[in-house]
């Protein structure tokens, strides 16, 4: 009989990420998107001949939606500019939201009369439906660069404001205490308790609302149909003439572009608070 | 009296909704006096630190607090998730208006004497409920205040780290002769900690018995399970029932 050799267990190191099976995080959504895919075909092939080219096969898709079909539709060409000029309007909208919801929330935050003065008018601004406001912001300042920023710092404004409030009202009781032992002043309560305390969720917000300046850039573009190009006017174009996998393809860099913006913000979160802060999903 | 005491004199707290905190309570704690209030939830103990700090308004009585800085350690460690150990340390020092160099040097000699070596590049995540209250400890450290407050700092803690924080605590008290006024529901902890011990009231509160403690320092675990020890955390207890029965 032999000695069963000693076994050591070594543990764990407890900062150490708990290994993540790529298979499982990433497996099923891929699976959903081939079941997707599948659909798609499914629905094709049982539609009338005559309606089938409403919804090409996305196989034809992928063919032909970004090559070159005849004069003016020079694609990939057309649908990269048209790409650019959304990615303009949608980032120029909400770096311009970001600014001014978080000042606006910073404001509110100061004192409770700022807040009940402004609140109502934020919640309004985000029931009214943008397209309803559209045609005013035509009516002042045209179909261009600007009224279409506009649409975009409408929609996406709101989650930052909420959240930059809730996240500068969290810090407890006990927290601002401290502060308040030491003759804090207000900027330093601001800069050093607050501000640190609500990048969370104001991180959230800018993710919200990243997600929401797609969204409002495409909608101007679609409404504002002269002045420059984008996602939204080109699918609309494809659309009224009859291209239909040119037009597919538009609405698939559109999905696409949407998902980078809110998975970038998802990035810089965890890059900016991850150390300290457990970032959910 | 030493000009360093922290005294209280007829001092009563009515809060605006009515409630009446404390009533007509005297006492004073020099430095190197290291004195517990013990009484049930509610009874106006934390009040009493409350308006030492200058964090509550006092009815009516005064309060003298010695010149200096005040260590207030709370139940919650309160540090701020977003800075490491030691910039949670420093915070005191920073809000005080200390340079890079001076609050760096007074962190690391409160880490030091703490026992946080090492972890001074955690943030609080990271940390146990025992480290968390030592760099809240820390924090108060860093201003070597003469006055002491503590508001039940180890009540969430469990009972083993909580003798052992017990100790840690004594042992800066005796290096550090701060006048320390503790609050806290366990008998066993007051007796251990303290040269003297009150007991308070149920609401309104006020200061029914006092107990010397005359165990010299330094104290060791063992004296927990001495019959000294046991005889007057008898009667402390007896005096608690008495005052709220």
């Amino acid at each position: 009989m032999t000695d069963t050799p000693p076994v050591t267990h070594v543990g764990d190191d407890p900062k150490a990420e708990p290994r993540r099976n790529l298979a499982m995080e990433y497996g099923p959504p891929f699976i959903v998107f081939g079941l997707f895919l599948a659909l798609w075909a499914g629905v094709h092939q049982t539609m009338a001949s005559y309606r089938k080219p409403l919804l090409p096969h996305w196989w034809d898709v992928l063919k032909h939606g970004f090559t070159e079909k005849g004069d003016p539709h020079k694609n990939p060409r057309d649908i990269l500019e048209a790409l650019l000029s959304t990615m303009r309007t949608s980032i120029s909208g909400l770096l311009a939201a970001i600014v001014i919801g978080t000042a606006l929330a910073v404001l509110m935050s100061r004192a409770a009369w700022i807040e009940k003065a402004t609140y109502p008018y934020a919640v309004a601004l985000q029931t009214i439906p943008v397209l309803a406001l559209v045609p005013l912001f035509y009516i002042f300042f045209g179909s261009g660069y600007m009224s279409r920023t506009l649409v975009c710092v409408l929609i996406a404004i709101f989650p930052i404001i909420v959240n930059t409030l809730f996240g500068l009202k969290s810090p407890e009781h006990g927290m601002h205490d401290l502060f308040t032992l030491h003759g804090a002043s207000k900027p330093t309560r601001l800069t050093k308790l607050e501000f640190p305390a609500a990048l969370p969720a104001m991180f959230e917000g800018y993710r919200i609302a990243a997600g929401l300046s797609v969204i409002g850039a495409i909608v101007g573009e679609v409404y504002f149909k002269d002045g420059p190009r984008g996602l939204g006017g080109i699918i609309n174009l494809y659309n009224n003439r009859g291209y239909y996998p040119q037009m597919y393809a538009a609405i698939f860099v559109t999905a696409t572009y949407g998902l980078l913006v809110f998975a970038l913000f998802g990035v810089i979160r965890k890059r900016a608070i991850g150390r300290w802060h457990n970032v959910k999903r | 009296m030493s000009s360093n005491a922290l005294v209280f004199d007829q001092v009563s707290k009515v809060f605006p909704d009515g409630t009446h905190a404390v009533d007509k309570t005297s006492l004073a704690v020099q430095p190197g006096e290291f004195v517990t209030i013990i009484g049930p939830s509610g009874c106006g103990k934390s009040t009493l630190l409350k308006m030492a700090s200058g964090l509550t308004d006092i009815t009516a009585g005064t309060i003298t607090v010695p010149p200096g800085n005040i260590g207030y350690v709370f139940q919650d460690a309160t540090l701020l998730p977003w800075r490491t150990v030691r910039k949670n340390i420093e915070l005191f020092a920073e809000l005080h208006g200390i340079d890079k160099v001076g609050r760096k040097k007074l962190a690391q000699d409160a880490i030091n004497l703490v026992g946080l070596k090492g972890f001074e590049g955690h943030y609080p995540r990271s940390l146990s409920g025992g480290m968390k209250m030592r760099a809240s400890l820390a924090r108060s450290l860093t201003l070597k205040p003469g006055v002491f407050l503590f508001d039940e700092p180890f009540g969430a803690i469990d009972e083993i780290t909580r003798d052992r924080l017990n100790t840690e605590l004594m042992q800066l008290f005796e290096t550090e002769r701060f006048a320390g006024l503790f609050i806290t529901h366990s008998i066993n902890e007051a007796v251990y900690l303290s040269t003297r011990v009150l007991v308070m009231s149920a609401r309104p509160g006020r200061i029914v018995a006092t107990f010397e403690i005359s165990f010299g320092y330094p104290r060791t675990e063992d004296l927990r399970y001495t019959p000294e020890f046991a005889s007057l955390t008898g009667a402390i207890n007896q005096a608690l029932r008495e005052a709220h029965s």
